[in-house]
């Protein structure tokens, strides 16, 4: 091990150490890997080590062949040539198997890799392994996982959020600087903010969704989990591009997120960056349902906020509430639809002698989900029912429009939206089976950015206690831009992280054996 | 009482793409199971569809072609069933918005003709093939699954309910099958499945206006088959009112062997196909512009060819419509036409052939017109044999089946291989007269006597005597001359 090495280094600084030559890609993929074996969270699904050191071996012949300062050169970006990244199992991979975490998918291997894990790879980043997630992405706690579920390095009594659990649990544990993540109704912002993370989930259409497994087309997008605005921007950036195999890609310029993240929002004094910004934050995100602690570091970092001169308002989005019900009608339709493909048949769990067609799909189907899962194409194939679909599908595709509306009108009235994340901080895994109810309503201030295909950041900004334990689990902050302002979202970011250090707590070794 | 049949039918046509609709697999037809199905058509997990705008033009040139109302914004939807055959438990086709809406078929039945009013054209995937028997590497008890198949662009062709017989219907179906081979959009190959109708058939007492209730026939894959089944099942229903009973709405398929159609499933087992968007694939844009382009590409469709044959070269409308029955035909008519400029053909006599020998010896041998084994300039060069007098018409007709055999290459050969030109000399074919009419008193009496029967005979006989050489009309000339 080298001892350049740190736990809870970002990419940036790696990136950096790799440029100094203080060690090599390959150090640092075996690093990683030995974190990865060592996890106590259970975030990891599978390694090949033989694949990662592949990959580090031919980054590092890349890094050897360029000059160091080269490999700088791209500031206040960096290079992540021969940088590790976990994907979250729902990224299908040649090298690592799939499982979505799913017994249905139990040892599937797909024969390619998704657009986003490509790309990454293009990039020059090594793949360390596949990371546990909620099965099929459905879920805000990582509870639904066929593996088992996975602890948050904050506090092994609590989850480390959903479905992108795993990602933020091997980030926040210190194992690996960055994951990918995807995002259906929160499942990158929230999972970041219950781990003190910064992630972000880009417009719809940016990131490409092929070989992402879907759960709901419409809404699914992948983005980054990792320390700080810096390195999503950095990451977001190689992920993002058009891609012609998946139709709902948006046919974009490519875009350096993190090209003038250091500039200023407009002409203004140098101590207040956020000069001439406006932001709002929904009345409705601030009202009962919010708990007192994450009520009190949102408004304390909405003061930072202003601090740096940025001007604060009320807005409204008056459908909030109503997105609820709207995503749990849209999501599951969709979900029940694109999760019929796991027959049996072709791949995947097939149950053991069947009678006949019919119990080949049955048991198949009864063996290999889990009972969340199962709820959720339950809930879909009712809604898209005969004599069912105008009063549930159609009646929530209305709800969908008016929510977008929302924004929009917000959106009239400043340039980012800021807000909690979700009303408590991270709850016991044991409370977490007891309620699906109170599952979904805590997904309330994320769910509306899915349906409206919105651009949303969660950040750390804080801690609250949670537990009877004594540990302090963390308090994220969101930020909502307009379609396709990501680079706004990220500097704003950016400028608050610039100026605390929320971001660079970590916690008390538990992720991993040390 | 009298009865009336109602019929619509539902054609589905594969599109002639060379990949399919929503992935990159070839859509050749015969390849060994399961090489060509690309990852999109056996859904794997991840996988996306991409539309193939190659099917999107087939349903413009379809839309144009038959003067239907084109989208220019349509929805593809998720029909959602579960079936070993269809991967990803759902499939792809247009369902509230198609492509194509309105338009009509004009169809001749009886030497009259009619317009067959359209419902809908809609772009749709195929699903792939279950195999039950045959095939050594499956074990007894299971079955095959190959997605070839499954992928492959259709266009569902949907008719209004207005045909009135089996026998309109099945001119309905060939007449659509004629158009989309003529503007290039399917191959029409029944054997292979590229064309496949399922008929709602109904029945009702003459005069009632509300129709009966109807079940459907599914997969019938050729015209007779459609006309036979539809006789059958109408009958079926009749005999069953007519017994008391009452037709039950369900999906029948039809068994040429025992001459019956059997119920398949009834609508109370029907699916419920939770139709909704799919969200993978944005609305189907068909933009006025790409219409236009493809609007100036259009072939001349066989209506406007009708009024062109009848005008330009004088056909009736009956030779107009066999003439331009099918684009094979038609290109075959005007390669010969084209051929014989020079030669002094006449469209008219070209026109005959085709719908004569052509038609007759394709028909005896079971070709389709595309293997011909007479080709447009042999029989251009045959028949300026006869115009210009060579030979006579009966002459040209053992050249035609000598050809056909292909004895020679061309008209000119087996007539100076066979020495077949008719007699020119004038004293020969008097002598020739002379001979047959010494030898026959007694004909040469009715004759006389007023039968105009023995003349034929008479002629007949010169016509013998040299071998088919002589010209007809010379020898009637002169025997009447004689006499």
């Amino acid at each position: 091990m080298s001892a350049a090495i740190t736990a809870f280094s970002d990419l940036s600084g790696l990136a950096a150490g790799l440029a100094r030559r203080d060690f090599s890609a390959e150090e640092l993929a075996q690093w990683t890997l030995d974190r990865l074996a060592a996890d106590r969270t259970n975030s990891v699904l599978a390694l090949q080590p033989e694949a990662t050191l592949r990959q580090a071996k031919a980054a590092q012949q890349r890094l050897d062949a360029m000059r160091p300062e080269a490999a700088q050169r791209e500031r206040p970006g960096f290079s992540l040539l021969g940088l590790p990244i976990a994907h979250k199992d729902i990224f299908v991979t040649r090298d690592w198997p799939t499982t979505a975490a799913s017994k249905i998918l139990q040892n599937y291997v797909s024969p390619f890799d998704a657009t986003v894990v490509q790309r990454l790879a293009a990039a020059g980043m090594v793949c360390a392994g596949k990371l546990n997630c909620d099965e099929f992405a459905m879920g805000s706690g990582n509870t639904h996982s066929a593996f088992g579920p996975v602890k948050n390095p904050w506090d092994p009594l609590a989850v480390p959020g959903g479905s992108s659990g795993g990602s933020a649990a091997a980030v926040a544990a210190g194992h690996i600087p960055a994951a990918t993540g995807t995002d259906t109704g929160g499942s990158i912002r929230q999972p970041s903010a219950m781990c003190g993370l910064t992630g972000i989930k880009p417009t719809y259409g940016r990131a490409s969704r092929w070989g992402m497994i879907a759960y709901a087309s419409s809404l699914d997008q992948a983005g980054p989990i990792a320390r700080t605005a810096l390195d999503c921007a950095v990451l977001l950036a190689a992920m993002c591009g058009f891609d012609a195999k998946d139709s709902t890609s948006l046919q974009l310029e490519e875009e350096n997120f993190a090209a003038k993240i250091n500039q200023p929002f407009a002409v203004g004094p140098a101590d207040a960056p956020l000069s001439g910004l406006r932001v709002g934050m929904p009345k409705e995100f601030f009202a009962d349902g919010l708990g007192a602690e994450v009520r009190s570091a949102v408004e304390q970092a909405l003061t930072e906020f202003k601090r740096l001169g940025a001007t604060l308002c009320e807005v409204s989005l008056p459908r909030t509430a109503l997105s609820i019900p709207a995503y749990y009608v849209i999501a599951p339709a969709e979900a029940s639809s694109n999760l019929s493909r796991f027959d049996g048949v072709r791949y995947g769990h097939r149950a053991a002698a069947p009678r006949d067609l019919l119990d080949l799909y049955c048991r198949s189907r009864a063996e290999g989900f889990g009972a969340e899962v199962k709820r959720r194409i339950l809930i879909g194939t009712f809604v898209l029912s005969h004599g069912y679909y105008d009063a549930y599908y159609i009646q929530a595709q209305r709800v969908r429009r008016l929510v977008a509306q929302d924004f929009d009108a917000a959106f009239q009235g400043c340039d980012l939206i800021a807000g909690p994340v979700a009303p408590t901080v991270a709850w016991n895994i044991d409370q977490a089976a007891s309620d699906p109810l109170q599952e979904y309503l805590a997904d309330i201030y994320t769910l509306g950015v899915n349906l409206a295909g919105l651009p949303a950041l969660s950040m750390p900004v804080g801690f609250g206690s949670g537990s009877s334990t004594g540990k302090l689990r963390p308090i994220g902050m969101q930020l909502i831009a307009p379609r396709l302002k990501e680079s706004l979202l990220l500097k704003a970011a950016h400028h608050f992280q610039s100026a605390t250090d929320w971001h660079r707590k970590t916690p008390e070794p538990f992720g991993a054996a040390q | 009482m009298s009865w009336e049949i109602v019929i619509g039918l539902e054609c589905h046509v594969q599109l002639k793409t060379a990949s399919k609709i929503f992935s990159p697999a070839s859509t050749q037809f015969g390849a060994a199971p399961n090489t060509q199905a690309h990852m999109v058509d056996m859904a794997l997990p991840g996988v996306l569809p991409v539309m193939n705008r190659e099917a999107a033009a087939c349903a413009i040139r379809f839309g144009l072609a038959v003067g239907g109302q084109i989208a220019h914004r349509s929805i593809f939807a998720r029909k959602n069933y579960f079936y070993p055959d269809l991967p990803k438990g759902y499939q792809i086709s247009q369902y509230e918005t198609p492509a194509v809406s309105g338009g009509q078929v004009v169809i001749s039945i009886d030497g009259r003709q009619r317009h067959i009013e359209l419902t809908r054209a809609h772009l749709e995937e195929d699903a792939g093939k279950s195999i039950h028997e045959g095939i050594a590497a499956i074990p007894a008890g299971c079955s095959g699954i190959d997605l070839n198949r499954a992928g492959t662009p259709l266009l569902e062709i949907v008719s209004e309910p207005v045909m009135r017989s089996a026998k309109e219907a099945a001119a309905y179906a060939r007449a659509l099958h004629s158009l989309v081979t003529w503007i290039g959009i399917c191959d029409g190959n029944l054997q292979e499945g590229s064309f496949r109708v399922d008929a709602n058939v109904s029945v009702r007492p003459a005069g009632q206006q509300e129709f009966g209730t109807r079940c459907e026939i599914k997969n019938l894959n050729s015209f007779r088959f459609l006309e036979r089944a539809i006789e059958i099942e109408a009958q079926r229903q009749i005999e069953l009112i007519e017994d008391g009973g009452r037709v039950i709405q369900e999906t029948r398929l039809y068994d040429p062997d025992a001459e019956q159609t059997r119920a398949m499933r009834s609508k109370e087992d029907a699916h419920d196909y939770r139709y909704f968007p799919d969200p993978d694939l944005p609305p189907l844009i068909l933009e006025p512009a790409w219409i236009e382009e493809i609007q100036s590409q259009m072939p001349e469709l066989p209506g406007a060819m009708r009024t062109r044959l009848a005008e330009q070269f004088s056909l009736s409308d009956y030779d107009a419509l066999m003439v331009s029955a099918t684009r094979a035909t038609a290109d075959y008519f005007f390669q010969a036409l084209d051929a014989g400029r020079s030669l002094g053909v006449d469209p008219k006599a070209v026109a005959n052939w085709i719908m004569g020998d052509v038609a007759s010896s394709l028909n005896r041998d079971g070709l389709e017109f595309e293997q011909c084994r007479v080709s447009a300039v042999q029989l251009a060069g045959l028949i300026a044999r006869i115009a210009d007098g060579t030979v006579s018409n009966k002459i040209g007709r053992e050249i035609f089946s000598s050809l056909w055999a292909g004895e020679f290459d061309s008209a000119d050969a087996v007539i100076s291989a066979k020495g077949l030109q008719q007699i020119q000399d004038t004293g020969l074919i008097a002598q020739l007269v002379d001979e047959v009419l010494a030898a026959n008193p007694k004909m040469v009496e009715e004759f006389k006597g007023g039968k105009d029967k023995a003349l034929n005979a008479l002629v007949g006989q010169v016509m013998k005597k040299s071998q088919g050489k002589a010209n007809p009309q010379q020898v009637t000339d002169l025997i009447r001359s004689k006499l």
